[in-house]
């Protein structure tokens, strides 16, 4: 068959739907979502049929879904609790490829000769997949969906769209794989940016970018355009030539003294990681499937597959790595080995060629970008979670209430994609006009504020002084009022009587040239701010 | 926050093998990582970071990477502030560490792009003592890095940094000077600086007319002086 209009290999998908959330214990019919880096990263039936999806804040999911249950995201639990599943299935065949905790692949022509037809075989997975799920999380499971097509990416569309039930599936038949895909909208390409402007451009559905010619799609967008545009059209997404890997970009690294501990071996798998993949990248080379194994002690090999549909960066590598040491080394009994591991192998299984990475190209991260996410990751390794924030948009009457500051806890991803003030947000009645004081007290100052003859300056109901003010004391230090403004009156949440807060503010410009920001709550003036 | 009395020096002595580059080996083993290795800082096209044409008068080849800058006295964030805007709003990134009271409205008025700073609290238990560690991990990533500590700097420490930022091409800024045991490369301070609006209860702060004077060590030593705005009435940095 002519490389160009491969369809890519008859390809079985497994999907644990919402695996994130049935490890925490979750049912489906319970409204919960899982976080991750503060935004939504899953959310049961319940949840989504009320409106709460993936990347929502955390906020904004529980203003749609106020009973929701917030969890934090297990991911350590997500590979340790697949791992038995993965190793279930290679009762069906050997080679089992992972793309993540809760979803694994593997080709059907070789079992196929084994079972006799794909009903078959699709009977035998459930009931493999289905009797390691009852171990592994426990009769509760909400199953898995199966679903079998030409290539790897509309298999696990197919999987996807398969119905509900403990094995639901669906079987794509061999070249159908366009019409399955032509009515399916250009957001499960899984690239957002290129999405975005598809249905820009008009052109929502699969079938609809399909039907662009390859020169023009490749002219727009580049090669990760034409590997989404042959996607879309139910080939494999993945350039033809793909090449053996020479022997020697496998990398390793023994373990002296043998390690059982994951937090040990993993530092070491991150090192690894970062070889392996300069390796590669030295040579102009991408990584899209690779095998990670292990030696124990008592001799015993372990080796699982990854894959990913885009190639595996340095962290997406070391992420994997990871999981799969998690699950090998705090996952049951029957897939635990018998000993430390004395040795950590990365064999790059499938390369390709690497086009690379256009930062910037749909305004994604710049470099300046990653290198402050490293930075700034690295400042939360030192001070701990929380210590580094980010400011985001809130709105409000005072210089201490529009902004607030959000801990990066994400990681990476999240920088650079902070919300920054509306340029057109709608004005805040009562809100102070610009200029802003610099120097926003996190604990206000109590001062005294004093008239012509000592006594304290006061509000009345109306909010007017009692009398101009003269001198101001703050820190046990007196200066004398040059000139001020004021007061401005601010009654908020008056319906609410827990909540209702009364105060005034007063600019007052010292005799020094300080300019400050008073706020009398409570009968106590204090220093809100400092135009510095 | 800042540095408690009797401490050991807080910077890792070999600074090169934290964060961004791989501790070198004898010999590079491909092209791309010599090409790794030889890249420190920042390219020689951008020798200086941008600044707003407000402040040309004051800087007028830019903020030069890889410099210490002072912002002393009442005013000082105001300073920084206008330091900052042009560079951030034009992709580098920003960190500001220990200054709770910083003004994240008014930065934003400056014209500080929010987007790209990010606020570091040192206020956690331990936070005190990985000062040292913590702006040195900074400066190795972010192209500015505004300090404000609350104790004295050992000059240990204080020179160790200068020269991260040289060696990494950012530009230290910090606000307030008095615990520094040395000079900075530029020293930006406010002098005869005057409120205008408010009026016996009448009207509202408009803006601040300033003089602001920039002295400063080698190319900077000629004192150079400007009248500014600081803030405008729209909190913009701007000539009168």
């Amino acid at each position: 068959m002519n490389p160009a209009s491969y369809p890519g290999p008859r390809t079985l998908v497994v999907r644990c739907p919402d695996w994130s959330l049935t490890v925490l214990g979750v049912a489906p019919g319970d409204p919960a979502l899982v976080l991750a880096a503060g935004r939504v990263a899953a959310a049961s039936e319940a949840a989504r049929a009320v409106g709460v999806a993936r990347g929502q804040r955390r906020r904004e999911a529980q203003g749609r879904c106020p009973e929701v249950a917030v969890l934090e995201r297990d991911e350590a639990a997500e590979a340790r609790r697949f791992e038995p599943v993965v190793a279930a299935l290679e009762d069906v065949t050997p080679w089992v490829e992972v793309s993540r905790p809760g979803a694994c692949a593997f080709g059907v022509r070789g079992p196929l000769r084994l079972l006799g037809g794909e009903a078959a075989l699709l009977d035998r997975t459930a009931e493999v997949v289905g009797a390691a799920l009852d171990v592994a999380v426990g009769p509760t499971h909400p199953g898995c969906r199966l679903g079998v097509a030409d290539g790897r990416f509309t298999a696990d569309l197919a999987a996807r769209a398969a119905g509900a039930g403990i094995a639901g599936s669906l079987v794509v038949p061999v070249g159908g794989s366009p019409a399955f895909l032509a009515p399916q909208p250009v957001g499960v390409l899984g690239r957002p940016d290129l999405a975005d402007v598809l249905v820009r451009l008009g052109l929502a559905t699969l079938g609809a970018f399909a039907a662009l010619s390859a020169a023009d799609v490749v002219g727009r967008f580049g090669a990760e355009g034409r590997a989404a545009h042959r996607l879309a059209a139910g080939l494999d997404g993945t350039p033809p030539q793909v090449r053996r890997p020479p022997p020697d970009l496998a990398v390793a690294v023994d373990l002296d003294p043998p390690v059982d501990r994951i937090d040990r071996v993993a530092f070491a798998a991150r090192a690894l990681a970062e070889q392996f993949h300069d390796d590669l990248r030295g040579r102009g080379l991408a990584c899209t499937r690779v095998v990670v194994e292990a030696e124990t002690e008592h001799d015993e090999r372990l080796a699982r597959c990854w894959r990913d549909e885009g190639v595996l960066g340095a962290s997406a590598l070391a992420d994997r790595v990871r999981w799969q040491l998690e699950g090998w080394l705090h996952g049951p009994p029957a897939v635990r080995p018998t000993a430390g591991l004395v040795r950590l192998t990365l064999l790059p299984d499938e390369v390709v060629p690497a086009t690379g990475h256009q930062a910037g190209f749909w305004g994604g991260a710049s470099a300046a970008d990653e290198r402050a996410a490293r930075a700034l990751a690295r400042v939360v390794g030192l001070l701990g979670e929380g210590s580094v924030r980010l400011p985001e948009w809130r709105g409000g009457r005072d210089p201490v209430d529009q902004l607030v500051l959000v801990p990066l806890t994400g990681g990476v991803g999240e920088v650079g994609r902070v919300d920054a003030p509306p340029s057109d947000a709608p004005p805040w009645p009562g809100v102070l006009p610009p200029p802003s004081p610099a120097a926003v007290h996190a604990d206000p100052v109590p001062a005294e504020l004093l008239d012509d003859r000592g006594r304290p300056v006061r509000v009345d109901g109306r909010g007017v002084l009692s009398a101009a003010p003269v001198a101001l004391r703050v820190d046990g230090r007196g200066v004398h009022v040059a000139a001020w403004a004021g007061p401005w009156p601010v009654d908020e949440r008056w319906w609410d009587p827990r909540r209702h807060r009364r105060r005034v503010r007063l600019q007052v410009v010292a005799d020094d040239g300080v300019a400050r920001l008073l706020v009398l709550e409570a009968g106590c003036w204090r220093v809100a701010a400092t135009y510095d | 926050m800042g540095l408690p009395d009797g401490h050991a020096s807080m910077l890792p002595d070999d600074l090169s093998t934290e964060g961004c580059a791989p501790a070198p080996r004898s010999r590079p083993r491909s092209l791309a990582e010599a090409a790794r290795r030889a890249r420190t800082g920042a390219p020689a096209g951008e020798r200086a970071l941008p600044v707003s044409p407000v402040l040309a008068g004051l800087l007028p080849d830019g903020l030069r990477r890889g410099s210490t800058v002072g912002v002393v006295g009442p005013g000082g964030r105001s300073l920084a502030f206008s330091l900052i805007a042009t560079a951030t709003a034009t992709g580098s990134w920003a960190a500001v560490v220990g200054d709770p009271d910083f003004g994240l409205a008014a930065a934003a008025e400056a014209g500080v792009a929010l987007a790209r700073l990010a606020v570091v609290d040192l206020s956690g238990p331990t936070a005190s003592r990985q000062w040292g560690a913590v702006v040195a991990a900074l400066v190795a990533g972010l192209d500015l890095v505004l300090v404000a500590p609350r104790r004295q700097v050992r000059a240990t420490d204080a020179r160790r940094l200068s020269a991260r930022a040289r060696e990494r091409g950012s530009v230290l800024i910090r606000i307030g000077d008095a615990s520094w045991p040395d000079r900075p490369d530029l020293k930006l301070a406010l002098t005869g600086a005057t409120w205008e609006g408010p009026e016996d209860g009448y009207g509202r702060l408009r803006c601040r007319r300033a003089e602001v004077v920039a002295t400063g060590r080698g190319r900077n030593a000629r004192e150079r002086r400007a009248l500014l705005l600081l803030p405008d009435a729209r909190g913009v940095p701007s000539l009168p």
